[in-house]
């Protein structure tokens, strides 16, 4: 695994993760990611290659239904519950002209 | 405390109504909840007008569910169709949601009266419930204790007599750390036994609902009504409930035990000494302990660190103030999505949100979260191999007895030892229960963990059933 975190590396993390982090707090982040980062080192000495990613308990594959029509969501009610709403649609700011 | 099942007899029989208890509940929940504060939210007059509907169908004799009268608390992060679901964060407070969970389906299908919405660390990310929000949960058996978490509310609820019963969800030990600290019994089922349709995701893979109750027949009497098959999630596994009440009585004799010799370190000495003891009882009943194995699980707080905050980076990526929740208006999009995300999660979500990207991103992938998929793995096979010889496990549930506020919250590495020990059933997906077996030399319970193999609830049970008469 790759050295300690750098602040730099936690400040694009948060520009990813859509999360304005002011520089003191990504101060305090580093050095907590940093201290976790180490305890994970754990696992580096252990062989992993003939070990086979396991992604849930669960061996279940393809889980389809019938492709038959059912009762949705009801949009109004959906919508009520947003921050924005107009003309039966969320509303949000201008996607594109600013930069983050 | 009233027995789930001594109320549903009660109700169904006429020997008492829905009303009485609900009120007995709903008094207790005045005298103590401002201390306690283990709700969100109490929904006292729906829960009057639910239990006089119930008490109506009894008395003309219609047929009424198996949890008739039941009062039950959910905790906050299992969506009720219009009424408020905030999981103890900022950023979906005065969310309601446009439609039930399938456990709140189930529930009210069988007669069961909701009272509330519980407490828990933000979006389930905690041990104590002091990451909610809205304040921590305090333990009702000593109020200078955390309740544990991230279920606290729903373990305190039971634990104080506001509810018989409550849901929680447990995604490394949310619901058996809690009913360990606070003296009640708490149930991590097979993952894909509870349906999690309306559960808000923390870690998908890893998250699954279950039951806190007084004593293990009450818990194996909800574990029937809330399992089963449901088509809206597609993780759900295709069979029916297990039987698990009629278990309860067949003792373990002849039963082999695992006693885990490479049990991760840090426990404290008064609860190791409950865990010998529950070795002892089980011996007396009859049943035969066997060493077991299990090197990898020394490894699984480094998987769970990496798999479940992989999972909540991106499950959690939907609170971006578009479709729910709260918003804080900004220029462009970008610019809104970081405010609202900014001021809407509290610091140990953005602490996980970091981790989980990271793991998750460019150049970063293999190492980490792709290294944890595997470790996954060899705890899972680990587990395999122990189960050839012995039927169940015990172990703690939790390091320690509850702990003071504060003690835990500087350091996050701290906070996540909480959960050595019930983590690697979530990583491989098995069931998992607490029973309240004694009490530390503070005085407050230890929880003793039952584990068993995929879909060995039944087993589980038996064994649990054992425990709380030796208990």
């Amino acid at each position: 695994m790759s050295d300690s975190i750098s602040k730099e590396t936690v400040v694009k993390v948060s520009r990813l993760a859509r999360l304005s982090l002011t520089p003191e707090q990504a101060e305090k982040m580093t050095s907590q990611l940093a201290g976790m980062l180490d305890h994970f080192r754990d696992i580096d000495a252990l062989d992993l290659s003939d070990v086979e990613p396991m992604t849930q308990p669960y061996p279940l594959k393809n889980v389809m239904r019938e492709d038959v029509e059912v009762k949705s969501l009801d949009r109004q009610e959906v919508l009520d519950q947003a921050p924005a709403a107009e003309s039966g649609r969320f509303r949000v700011p201008p996607t594109i002209g600013f930069d983050v | 405390m009233q027995k789930l099942v001594e109320i549903v007899a009660g109700v169904t029989s006429g020997s008492t109504t829905a009303t009485a208890v609900v009120d007995e509940h709903l008094a207790r929940i005045k005298a103590r909840e401002g201390e306690i504060h283990a709700f969100n939210l109490v929904t006292a007059d729906q829960a009057r007008k639910d239990a006089a509907k119930i008490d109506e169908d009894v008395k003309a004799g219609k047929a009424v569910g198996a949890l008739a009268g039941v009062p039950i608390a959910l905790k906050d992060n299992m969506c009720t169709r219009g009424v408020e679901t905030t999981c103890s964060s900022k950023i979906l407070q005065g969310w309601k949601p446009p439609y039930d969970a399938t456990v709140v389906t189930k529930l009210r299908n069988a007669g069961a009266v909701i009272v509330g919405k519980t407490n828990l660390d933000e979006f389930a990310m905690g041990s104590s419930t002091e990451n909610s929000a809205f304040g921590p949960t305090k333990n009702p058996l000593d109020i200078s204790r955390v309740p544990g978490g991230s279920s606290g509310g729903s373990a305190a609820a039971v634990s104080a007599g506001f509810a018989a019963a409550s849901l929680g969800s447990d995604t490394g030990g949310s619901i058996r750390q809690p009913a360990a600290l606070c003296g009640v019994v708490g149930v991590k089922p097979t993952y894909g036994t509870v349906s999690r349709y309306g559960l808000v995701a923390f870690a998908s893979s890893l998250d699954q609902i279950g039951p806190f109750t007084s004593d293990v027949r009450d818990a194996a009497t909800l574990l029937e009504v809330i399992s089963g098959h449901d088509p809206m999630d597609s993780t759900s596994i295709p069979q029916p409930a297990a039987s698990l009440v009629s278990v309860l009585d067949h003792g373990v004799k002849g039963m082999r035990i695992g006693r885990v010799t490479d049990l991760p370190e840090g426990c404290e000495p008064d609860v190791l000494a409950r865990l010998e003891a529950a070795f002892d009882a089980m011996r007396n009943a009859g049943a035969t302990i066997v060493d077991v194995k299990l090197p990898s699980l020394q490894y699984c707080l480094t998987a769970y660190y990496l798999i479940a905050p992989a999972e909540a980076s991106s499950n959690l990526a939907r609170y971006d103030g578009v479709r729910y929740g709260n918003r804080v208006d900004a220029a462009d999009l970008n610019a809104m999505y970081a405010a609202t995300r900014e001021s809407g999660f509290g610091e140990e979500v953005k602490r996980r949100i970091m981790l989980g990207t990271y793991a998750l991103s460019a150049g970063y992938f293999d190492a980490y979260y792709g290294k944890a998929l595997k470790v996954r793995r060899l705890i899972s096979d680990d587990f395999a191999r122990a189960y050839k010889d012995v039927d169940a496990i015990l172990t703690p549930t939790s390091p320690s007895t509850a702990f003071k506020f504060g003690s835990k919250t500087d350091n996050p590495l701290a906070m996540y030892l909480c959960d050595v020990f019930t983590i690697p059933t979530n990583l491989a997906g098995h069931p998992a229960m607490s029973v309240p077996f004694g009490v530390g030399t503070d005085s407050m319970p230890v929880g003793i963990q039952v584990l068993a193999t995929t879909m060995g609830e039944q087993t589980m049970f038996k064994v649990a059933a054992e425990l709380e008469r030796a208990s």
